[in-house]
């Protein structure tokens, strides 16, 4: 009989965590469908590598969990949770579209990402913490290949600014969604760093900080930016309760597949 | 990965004469002393010509072939398989830019290259018209279609063009860890559950008659290639290959207790030869056509891929324009 990875990790910090292996593994997955597909070879290519990147940290949270926080092993963990317990955003969770989708969300995506490490550097706990530091490291070539493409393609063709600018307005609300507050995060705002300040500073705040950061890079490639009608966007929230987009369930369908054909044999 | 190399029937024996006797006596004489031929060296037009043909068809089959594998990255089961699938086929398609590369040393543009492949008009090997059904068939590819190409690129990794063999040595090295992967995917089958075990069984016996058609048609069906192996442009007959590839990987399926769908299989002690039923050459060359059951499909996928990354291309050719449009 299938039995479902139930074993939760409690706790406020376990759940953080939980938070940003499933976004890091869905993204990781979804990257990973550009592979043969790329606009030139190097984007495959380079998409590919970033996808490992972030199936590969997806990894080391869920082994964090596993060894600290008594979570089943990652195989499990990731390839037999049902749906409704999934903590990703819906951002991650789109079909890739077109390159223009897909960028726009990796640019969006790794900039967050790059704020939650940084944050999660400052820690008490020794281990995350030198994770945190370690997984920067890679990220930091994550957003130098998105700025890089971004720019060039806001600043390529009238086609292709037209498309990047559309893809923007499009990821946008889905990437607010990835601040979405959750149950637990008051607790970890008191949690002091080794440097006796807050590590965490909440998902408005990361937000904010986001946001200030995007805007600033559009208006540096010449976009201009209409802020209100930006905030008017609604964020796509959810994920952090279970409750997925549409497109969540055929991804674990098939990212399973093989994996639930026997889920106690060794593949 | 890759198969082929072999010289398509119809194709003509390079006309040699046509060149300048003293330029094509040099040219012969540095091959046969194993010097490399490279790029700004004079060439005979019918050395560039079939050069231009095997790396294109070389690095064509290298991104067709990430479709069929590349299709279980999303399926891989758990992480060990799923980052070890991406890496390998992520390495695929660094194999077709690296080939594309040192064809373009020939004075074919990579565009001209990938519009021929798409418009049906240069080829790629035959192995990746055959659809992946299982996971299983990930495990048959890794280990035994990446065994086949190792083969054949080790053997062409020695041939006379300096740009082709350095490309090669590289792929080989990376080709040693594929034939890892895919033996560790295998032999976790092949002593796994029943279930497991039927699997890979399955999948080895619909992929053994494209492994046998890998290395081309029997020589004795073959053209002449006399001057392409003086050219060492071919360094290895399709059946000193074939041989070397049973020789080699036969008794390794054997020794896990699978089998192969061919009853004359078997390795006469006297000659050292394997013997076995011929496949069927008609398939091939149907296949070969473009009659094979994922031809359409691959070069459909290839195709919209190029189109739908048309603009992606034609932006970063003209990076330095700039535009201002509104955003929201």
């Amino acid at each position: 009989m299938m039995t479902n990875s139930n074993d939760f990790p409690t706790g406020p910090l376990a759940r953080y965590l939980l938070q940003i292996a499933d976004d890091q593994l869905i993204m990781g997955h979804r990257n990973s469908e550009w592979t043969g597909l790329g606009p030139i070879l190097e984007e495959d290519i380079a998409f590919s590598s970033v996808a490992q990147d972030q199936v590969g940290h997806a990894l080391a949270f869920y082994e964090f969990l596993q060894k600290e926080c008594g979570a089943d092993d990652p195989d499990q963990t990731a390839f037999n949770r049902p749906e409704n317990r999934m903590l990703c955003n819906g951002l991650v969770e789109q079909p890739i579209g077109d390159y223009a989708f897909s960028l726009a969300r990796h640019w969006c995506y790794d900039h967050a990402i790059r704020l939650r490490y940084e944050s999660l550097s400052g820690i008490p706990n020794p281990v995350l913490q030198s994770l945190a530091v370690k997984l920067q490291g890679e990220v930091k070539y994550h957003t130098f290949h998105a700025d890089t493409w971004m720019k060039s393609l806001l600043q390529g063709s009238e086609e292709s600014r037209l498309r990047m600018i559309s893809a923007i307005k499009e990821v946008w609300p889905l990437a607010l969604g990835m601040f979405e507050s959750w149950v637990g995060e008051d607790d970890l705002l008191n949690e002091m760093g080794p440097n006796g300040h807050p590590w965490y500073p909440g998902e408005a705040a990361l937000r904010l900080q986001w946001q200030e950061h995007a805007l600033q890079s559009l208006q540096g490639w010449g976009v201009d930016v209409d802020q209100g009608a930006l905030s008017k966007l609604e964020p796509v929230l959810g994920g952090r309760q279970g409750f997925h987009t549409e497109h969540l369930a055929p991804l674990l369908d098939e990212m399973t597949a093989v994996f639930r054909l026997d889920p106690q044999a060794e593949w | 990965m890759y198969g082929g190399g072999y010289v398509p029937v119809g194709a003509e024996e390079p006309k040699a004469a046509i060149e300048n006797p003293e330029l094509l006596a040099q040219f012969e004489a540095r091959i046969a002393r194993g010097e490399k031929i490279e790029p700004r060296d004079w060439m005979p037009a019918a050395y560039r010509k079939q050069l231009i043909r095997m790396i294109e068809q070389h690095a064509h089959s290298e991104i067709i072939g990430s479709l069929p594998e590349g299709t279980w990255i999303t399926r891989a089961p758990g992480f060990r398989r799923k980052l070890a699938l991406m890496a390998k086929v992520q390495d695929e398609v660094g194999h077709a830019q690296l080939l594309y590369s040192a064809a373009e040393t020939l004075g074919k543009s990579r565009e001209d290259m990938i519009n021929d492949l798409i418009n049906g008009k240069s080829k790629y090997s035959n192995v990746f018209n055959y659809p992946a059904e299982t996971w299983a068939d990930v495990a048959v590819i890794g280990f035994l279609i990446d065994a086949a190409a190792i083969v054949n690129q080790v053997a062409n990794s020695k041939g006379s063009y300096g740009p082709y063999c350095r490309a090669l040595e590289r792929i080989c090295y990376e080709e040693s860890f594929h034939l890892k992967q895919g033996h560790s995917v295998f032999v976790w089958l092949a002593t796994g559950t029943s279930m497991q075990r039927d699997m890979l069984q399955q999948a080895l016996n619909r992929w053994w008659e494209p492994i046998m058609h890998f290395f081309g048609p029997s020589d004795k069906m073959s053209q002449h290639t006399e001057t392409l192996m003086r050219w060492k442009v071919k360094m290895a007959t399709n059946d000193v290959m074939r041989q070397q590839f049973l020789n080699m990987y036969v008794p390794k399926i054997w020794e896990l207790g699978l089998s192969l769908p061919d009853p004359q299989l078997r390795k006469d002690e006297s000659t050292g030869q394997w013997l076995f039923t011929e496949p069927n050459w008609d398939t091939f060359f149907k296949v070969i056509n473009g009659d094979g059951p994922c031809n359409r499909e691959r070069l459909a996928v290839r195709k919209v891929a190029e189109e739908r990354g048309a603009w992606v291309r034609a932006a970063l050719s003209r990076a330095d324009a700039r535009y201002v449009t509104p955003l929201a």
